[in-house]
């Protein structure tokens, strides 16, 4: 019997842009279902990482394997969707909800990217599963942040993805969203979704994530939320600054 | 008065004119649309200009003078990503550096080419004198871009949007790009010819952004642009054989008159009727939009993740 391989397995990557080291031999790996939490500095690398797990950068030493396909192959099979930050995303945009959406078909369809019926079902599942499916026909910038997230999450279920990278998902969004949107998260882990969550908000993290690693160029903790968050260990990531996280274990 | 309308219409150079520039107005309003969206305005200006030398040495070699456009075009893209990448040199400076050097060659090889062609004619148009084979070309040159654009306008959308999700599927955001700039270098072949190079970048940029003053739906705004582009292209015609102007810069005038107006008139209805929508959508748009400028792709995208790549393997 053949063990499955993990969802996400990142092995000694080094990624280098001139001459800043983003990533330093980073390992991690995340089976299955499991929400996970990365938390770093800004310029910890997070961003790298999630570029290298989807693709967009190549490391110079160490690879990546996303259910065991290399990235190129577990692109084509779409299996990895991305949730951008808001910044990522021009909010004047002239798209709709459901046209966000029906993109993450668009690796499915032909090349003119025609939509079946069938690709409309699924988009209209995908709006549903997050609650947004009386708001498919508003412009994507006349949703709040945090239905933009769960729309983003929608597409990546329309995709059809088993591994999902959310890039701060709960900046500037309040805390009733924020709570939907981990009850949404938790409820996709359940389903067998992979969910890497890069985030600050580290008060959320224990009712987000079933694990959590801290990321300082290379991986320097990998365990619970409450192992990950404890006072020790995050002044090694945060390099001392002054941090204050009450309440978080 | 209906002489008046019709007149211009009686005269076998004034139609072929006229349905040049119908066809340049319609094919550069669909290409505007996009290049609005990305950010690629100064991009269409750029290009415009770098092909001028690619359709000097096509004509000297009697080449189509689309594949000399198409070269320099793309060249001239190629440079400024270089002159971005590998130096301390802003984009827009190394914009402006590559393209008007090329602009400058072609002047130059203009004026030492001993032939018909007039450099005023280059420049700022030469409508009423289409020859055959001019009309001939505009016509294919259009056909292709519209179809290219049309067939693939969903990927570029989504490459417009967020090519990072492009990149996530399996599509190429770098071939991606290299198709919206070789349509361009295309199209400006086709604008060349009635409204001159200098004008270019208006046709390639005000229908779009008349367009996305009037509609928040892509798909309304692919219909808008080409239907005002066309309908200021027989109005600009029109007034100039009455007024005796300059047809190319009428051309432009009218889209730009009717840009003024759209502008004015959704400023007006909007402050009224969109408050509550504008206060509600105020909070996320004031917090995206400084950053979302600088993570929308920028012109240069098709060179610039092999330049990241690279730098990080070496």
């Amino acid at each position: 019997m053949t063990p499955t391989p993990p969802a996400v397995e990142v092995t000694e990557v080094t990624v280098r842009y001139g001459d800043v080291l983003a990533l330093d031999r980073a390992s991690v790996t995340v089976e299955p279902g499991r929400v996970c939490g990365m938390i770093g500095m800004n310029g910890a690398g997070k961003s790298t990482l999630f570029s290298t797990i989807m693709g967009l950068v190549r490391p110079e030493s160490g690879e990546v394997r996303i259910h065991g396909h290399p990235p190129a192959a577990a692109r084509r099979l779409g299996l990895v969707s991305h949730v951008p930050q808001n910044e990522a995303i021009d909010p004047n945009f002239p798209v709709s909800v459901r046209d966000v959406v029906m993109m993450g078909r668009y690796g499915h369809l032909g090349p003119s990217r025609h939509p079946r019926r069938a690709d409309r079902r699924i988009v209209t599942d995908a709006l549903d599963a997050v609650g947004l499916g009386d708001l498919a026909t508003r412009q994507i910038g006349q949703l709040s942040g945090g239905q933009r997230k769960r729309a983003f999450v929608a597409r990546g279920i329309a995709q059809g993805a088993t591994v999902m990278l959310l890039d701060e998902p709960f900046a500037g969004v309040d805390k009733a969203s924020e709570a939907t949107i981990i009850a949404l998260l938790r409820r996709l882990a359940a389903d067998g979704t992979t969910v890497v969550v890069s985030t600050h908000d580290l008060q959320a993290l224990p009712a987000l994530a079933d694990e959590a690693f801290l990321l300082l160029h290379k991986v320097i903790r990998h365990g619970t939320p409450s192992e990950v968050l404890a006072p020790e260990v995050l002044v090694q990531a945060f390099g001392g600054a002054d941090l204050v996280v009450e309440g978080a274990r | 008065m209906i002489d008046i309308l019709l007149e211009p219409f009686s005269y076998q150079f004034m139609v072929v004119a006229l349905t040049t520039t119908v066809i340049a107005a319609i094919v550069c309003a669909l290409l505007s649309c996009w290049l609005v969206l990305m950010g690629w305005s100064l991009m269409g200006d750029a290009v415009s200009h770098a092909v001028l030398p690619g359709v000097v040495l096509a004509y000297l070699l009697g080449a189509p003078f689309s594949v000399g456009a198409l070269a320099f075009g793309l060249a001239a893209v190629g440079l400024i990503g270089v002159v971005r990448d590998r130096s301390a040199i802003k984009e827009d400076a190394a914009i402006g550096i590559v393209f008007t050097t090329l602009f400058a060659f072609g002047l130059v090889l203009v004026s030492l080419t001993p032939s018909q062609v007039d450099l005023g004619h280059i420049i700022f148009g030469s409508l009423l004198g289409v020859s055959l084979a001019g009309f001939v070309q505009v016509v294919v040159l259009a056909a292709v871009a519209t179809t290219l654009l049309l067939f693939k306008r969903r990927d570029l959308v989504l490459y417009a949007f967020d090519p990072v999700h492009a990149h996530a599927i399996g599509l190429n955001p770098r071939r991606l790009g290299a198709l919206l700039l070789g349509i361009l270098a295309l199209t400006s072949v086709v604008a060349m010819q009635a409204v001159g190079v200098v004008l270019v970048v208006a046709m390639l940029v005000i229908p779009g952004a008349t367009a996305s003053l009037l509609s928040k739906r892509f798909s309304t705004i692919l219909w808008i642009a080409p239907a005002t582009a066309a309908g200021c292209a027989v109005v600009g015609i029109w007034a100039s054989y009455h007024l005796d102007a300059a047809p190319g810069g009428m051309v432009v005038l009218a889209q730009g008159l009717l840009f003024a107006a759209v502008f004015v008139v959704t400023r007006l209805r909007s402050v009224p009727a969109g408050r509550s929508r504008t206060n509600r959508a105020a909070q996320s748009v004031t917090d995206t939009q400084t950053a979302s400028v600088a993570t929308r792709p920028s012109a240069t995208v098709p060179v610039a993740p092999t330049t990241r790549t690279s730098t990080a393997s070496e």
